[in-house]
């Protein structure tokens, strides 16, 4: 399956990924109106620290702790895909609990959000990917 | 004949549907539960009340899930008990269901205690089921006043569900402090202060003494009027089937890290079993619906012949109340670090260079990276410890060790 | 001192409306030109610290930004420009002397501009590349004179070693120092993929480059920095630097900031020291002494490998070349006037040398004359901007043609000329690790394959115009050009005839 794989050599801690994600994710036709006044929360994050920064979101675990914890079934595999309905979600965060990546967040409604590979907004593929501007982000099939 | 009998309908249950199905698509399995309901999620019944579900959303499987799974459902139906010779379960009715491989996950049962005139009190809940819950729900007007008795994670939940349904909430507990299971003093008076701030009242170091229909005495004399009371003070895991016939038990049934239970073709999951901390090697019950699921998930591999272990359960916990939340996991012993910055409390336990527990309110981000700490027993001398105190983060592993989580 | 501010040539303008405070242009310009102002909640900046490279303007997700040229301006005349006069200015400020990099942006003529390709109609017609072969394969390297056979007959093989190109263009050289480790890798990728070569330039091979060998030129100039057998056995060819189109008649000059660890060992200097090559070669006075380093490269490689002599293009170059090609090069390399560097003072760059057109073709004129022409092969560089200017060198007589700028800009150059100051903000003309790695070798090589890949088809599709199929056939075929408001003397040196004629 496809996956996003993230290689840190090549972040330059642009935080570009993060504002696409985030508009991305808006339902929004520009990123003009999407983000301007807006402080965003992304489903992907920049870790920097001394020189060295990495994107992290969602890995699409094959043995998915989150969704094996859910504890309404929001949280589903969907061809390889772990997606949320935030409609279902109550916000536990027993997923943010079991995560180990600490990948999932919480979102403005109280629900939990994560990275579904921009499958199901008007991006239609990773727009994290599609903005970084090194590589350093990929969307790829690796075995 | 069946091939796979499950008796239990929740996240155990489920997990157990979905593991054979992994292994095996075919397989014939009876599932065999006391309510009559559609899978749901129990934790739900507080959100149900607060409204932030309904009983529709509530579901822990779509509609189908059944069906889907091939799955034979026997729902409201109870098993009286297990011939383990014979290898069949009997129902209430005498029908005997044979089976090839059992799953027992029947959960818990409240605990109700002895408590003198608690017979004369007309509207007394316990808070367990959708049944429950919706029994209570109909007994609340807003000019109700509840009494609950037990301050731990149902508790709780429970006030969380009616508070604002009703006039007033009083909460009465022996313990010194609330969610005494999975909060430090600290953590416990913070969330207390916030619940006081909502408008509940706790009444700590008490008991109820003697019930007199609407009023309740405390051992402290205090006395307290309500209309409502919810008995909150613990459960019993359901047993009986297992340890009627000598499989293994002692406060639950004794599991393996298979599911088997000590009696051969008879595994058991869920907050009716033990199972081994894997942080510290000891027994416990560890009732918690991810574990349920993933026990679940387990026997049922391993019912249809694949393998699986299960060997990654610690204590854990994710709660809160009115958005204000909380995760704790692992085991309070150790060192400690924390920190209180306001509503936020971080407090680390650890020992022989590993975290062994955490306890976070408040400020919840990215947890489960401590969460995994604790389950893979890490090295703390392997990551930057002060990093990782500070909060969870990634960077405080290795550049490899990050390369293998993001890059692989 | 307020007596030295002088408004910058270039504003940096935001529009407020699209600008979403997301902070990527601060974060990406190392020159500290954006800032974020938290108590305004606003993006703020300083045009004087903007060198126009345009990072930010490529990466700002909303389009918030644009460089306009200011309209700030001294009283007007047309003596003492603008420049003329704010670069008095720094040197009364500074006392030193003014520096710059890449080519001379001055307005001297372009004789590529003023040439222009035939096309065959009706007699002799145009080949259509999608259809039929086309070959723009080049042999570089000395051809032999004569067929010669053995005393049973049998022909023997005479020919000097060669260097094949799947295409007429290499990189030229560049140095691990004056460019990042990224972009080293990127040239060296793309010319194994293109099969052609890039080149090391004075600073030495990286040992992790080892393994593009067989792509690789090594270059000897007159610092000798990182020269040692291993070095000059590495490559495919050995490249003797004795000039460069940006600074003819000064050597190359890395500040101590620059040599970090890796630049250090690979050039075999002190970490930190000043890497200053001498003007000239302190072994090479004389024709002869070239041709004692070029035959002493030659037995250390074994007389295995071709030796470039690379020269700036200079008033006699056409009497130099011929003493190069009699001192035994195999090939000679001549870089134009508007060549670039990662350093060289102002005054040099924009004053010094030729235009490569005329260089090449006085020197491929003179070559034939004395009938040496096929001892050598001959490499032009210099501001090759295009594949027409590609075909037009070739035309003109060279055997293949070396890229730099263009190959840089393929790299996310935007010719904002400050490699000197080591800040690039596109991770090339810079050793600082957070800035060298905005150039992922992973797409810079796939842009520079892209770029060679599309000039060879539009080579092709020249070619194919003018009825050749074979790049062969196109050397020194000066007839394929024309001349465009040109005079007779350029004509004559250019040895074209006017349009029209």
């Amino acid at each position: 399956m496809k996956r996003i794989y993230v290689n840190e050599k090549w972040c330059l801690g642009c935080h570009l990924c993060e504002y696409y994600c985030a508009f991305a994710n808006s339902g929004k036709d520009s990123m003009v109106k999407a983000l301007k006044n807006v402080t965003i929360n992304p489903r992907i994050r920049i870790e920097e620290r001394g020189g060295i920064s990495f994107a992290v979101s969602c890995r699409h675990c094959e043995e998915p702790l989150c969704t094996k914890s859910c504890i309404t079934g929001a949280l589903t595999v969907n061809d390889g895909v772990i997606q949320i309905d935030k409609d279902k979600c109550v916000g536990c965060y027993t997923c943010i609990l079991t995560c180990p990546y600490g990948a999932i967040v919480p979102s403005e409604t109280g629900a939990i959000q994560k990275c579904e590979l921009c499958m199901n907004n008007s991006a239609g593929k990773p727009a994290c990917v599609a903005g970084c501007p090194n590589k350093a982000i990929v969307f790829e099939e690796k075995e | 004949m069946s091939k796979y009998v499950i008796i239990g309908n929740s996240a155990a249950a489920i997990g157990c549907v979905e593991g054979i199905r992994q292994v095996d698509q075919k397989g014939e399995i009876t599932l065999i539960a006391s309510e009559p309901h559609h899978t749901y999620s129990r934790p739900l019944i507080s959100y149900l009340l607060y409204g932030k579900t309904d009983e529709q959303k509530m579901k822990y499987r779509p509609n189908d899930f059944y069906k889907k799974n091939k799955v034979i459902k026997r729902l409201g139906e109870t098993v009286t008990e297990i011939d383990k010779k014979e290898k069949t379960v009997t129902l209430k009715n005498g029908e005997k269901i044979p089976y090839e491989k059992l799953l027992v996950a029947t959960g818990s049962n409240p605990f109700v205690p002895h408590m003198e005139g608690l017979e004369s009190v007309k509207n007394r809940f316990s808070f367990m089921t959708l049944d429950d819950a919706k029994a209570l729900d109909k007994a609340l007007k807003k000019d109700t006043r509840a009494l609950v008795v037990g301050a731990g994670l149902i508790g709780l939940k429970c006030v969380e569900g009616i508070l604002d349904k009703v006039a007033t909430v009083n909460v009465v507990d022996l313990a010194d402090r609330i969610l005494p299971s999975i909060l430090d003093e600290t953590g416990s008076g913070l969330v207390k202060k916030f619940l006081e701030s909502k408008g509940v009242e706790f009444h700590l170091r008490d008991s109820v003494e003697r019930f007199e229909k609407n009023k309740a005495v405390l051992k402290s004399k205090k006395t307290i009027e309500f209309d409502v009371v919810v008995i909150a003070v613990g459960v019993r895991p359901n047993i009986s089937l297992v340890s009627d016939i000598g499989g293994k038990c002692r406060r639950a049934i004794i599991t393996n890290n298979k599911c088997e239970t000590s009696i051969k073709d008879i595994y058991a999951a869920g907050d009716c079993t033990e199972s081994a901390d894997c942080a510290t090697g000891d027994m416990k019950v560890m009732a918690l619906l991810p574990n349920a699921y993933m026990q679940g998930e387990t026997a049922g591999i391993n019912m249809a012949g694949g393998t699986k272990l299960y060997e990654n359960a610690i204590p854990m916990n994710a709660i809160g109340f009115f958005g204000y939340h909380m995760i704790t996991a692992g085991d309070y012993i150790g060192q400690t670090y924390e920190t209180l910055e306001g509503e936020n409390y971080k407090k680390l336990f650890y020992k022989d260079n590993r975290l062994m527990g955490y306890i976070m309110i408040g400020d919840v981000m990215r947890a489960g990276i401590y969460t995994s700490l604790i389950k893979n027993k890490t090295d703390l001398a392997t990551i930057d410890f002060e990093l990782i105190k500070e909060k969870p983060q990634l960077m405080a592993f290795s550049k490899k060790k990050r390369s293998e989580f993001l890059a692989k | 001192m307020a007596i030295d501010f002088l408004y910058p040539e270039y504003e940096i303008k935001r529009d407020r409306d699209k600008c979403i405070c997301c902070r990527v242009c601060e974060r990406q310009c190392a020159n500290e030109a954006h800032w974020y102002d938290a108590e305004l909640q606003m993006m703020m900046c300083d045009s004087a610290k903007c060198v126009n490279c345009h990072r930010c303007v490529s990466l700002c997700p909303t389009r918030a930004l644009k460089i306009v040229k200011t309209d700030h301006t001294f009283k007007e005349n047309a003596n003492w420009t603008g420049e003329h006069i704010a670069e008095i200015y720094r040197q009364a400020g500074t006392g030193g002397v003014l520096l710059s990099s890449m080519g001379n942006p001055k307005k001297y003529p372009i004789y590529w501009d003023k040439m222009l390709i035939n096309a065959s109609q009706v007699t002799n017609p145009p080949i259509d590349p999608l259809r039929e072969p086309m070959e723009t394969k080049v042999f570089l390297g000395a051809k032999p004179g004569r067929v010669e056979f053995n005393a049973k007959g049998e022909i023997k093989n005479n020919l000097s070693p060669q260097l094949k190109l799947e295409v007429p263009i290499m990189f030229s050289a560049m140095s691990y120092g004056s460019i990042s480790y990224n972009a080293h890798e990127s040239l060296a990728r793309a010319a194994k993929e293109l099969g052609t070569f890039y080149n090391t330039g004075e600073g030495g091979l990286h040992e992790d480059f080892y393994k593009y060998g067989e792509n690789t030129i090594v270059q000897v100039a007159s610092g000798r920095f990182g020269v040692h057998k291993d070095y000059l056995n590495a490559g495919a060819a050995i490249e003797i630097k004795m000039g460069q189109g940006a600074k003819p008649g000064i050597g190359g000059h890395l500040p101590g900031i620059k040599v970090r660890e890796d630049i250090s060992r690979t050039r075999m200097i002190p970490e930190g020291s000043d890497a200053i090559s001498p003007a000239p070669h302190h072994d090479i006075y004389s024709i002869e002494d070239l041709r004692q380093l070029v035959y002493s490269l030659k037995e250390a490689s074994d007389y295995k490998k071709p030796v470039i002599v690379k020269i700036a293009a200079v008033h006699n170059v056409a009497a130099i070349a011929s003493g190069i090609a009699r001192g035994g090069a195999d090939i000679i390399a001549i870089d134009g006037y508007r060549g670039g560097t990662g350093a060289a003072p102002t005054r040099i760059r924009d004053n010094v040398g030729i235009p490569i057109e005329l260089a090449l073709a006085a020197v491929d004129q003179r070559l034939r004359e004395e009938g040496i022409r096929n001892n050598v092969s001959i490499v032009v560089g210099g501001s090759i901007r295009s594949s027409a200017d590609v075909v037009k060198a070739i035309a003109l007589g060279a055997d293949a043609v070396y890229i730099a700028t263009s190959a840089l800009m393929a790299l996310g150059c935007h010719l904002c000329r400050s490699c000197q100051k080591g800040n690039c903000n596109w991770g090339i003309a810079t050793q600082r690790p957070e800035l060298v790695r905005r150039l992922n070798p992973d797409i810079g090589y796939k842009r520079l394959v892209n770029l060679v890949t599309a000039w060879n088809h539009e080579i092709k599709e020249i070619m194919g115009g003018m009825g050749i199929n074979s790049i062969e056939s196109l050397r020194g075929n000066r007839l394929m050009l024309r001349g465009i408001g040109l005079t007779e003397k350029e004509l004559s040196i250019l040895g074209i005839k006017h349009a029209g004629e």
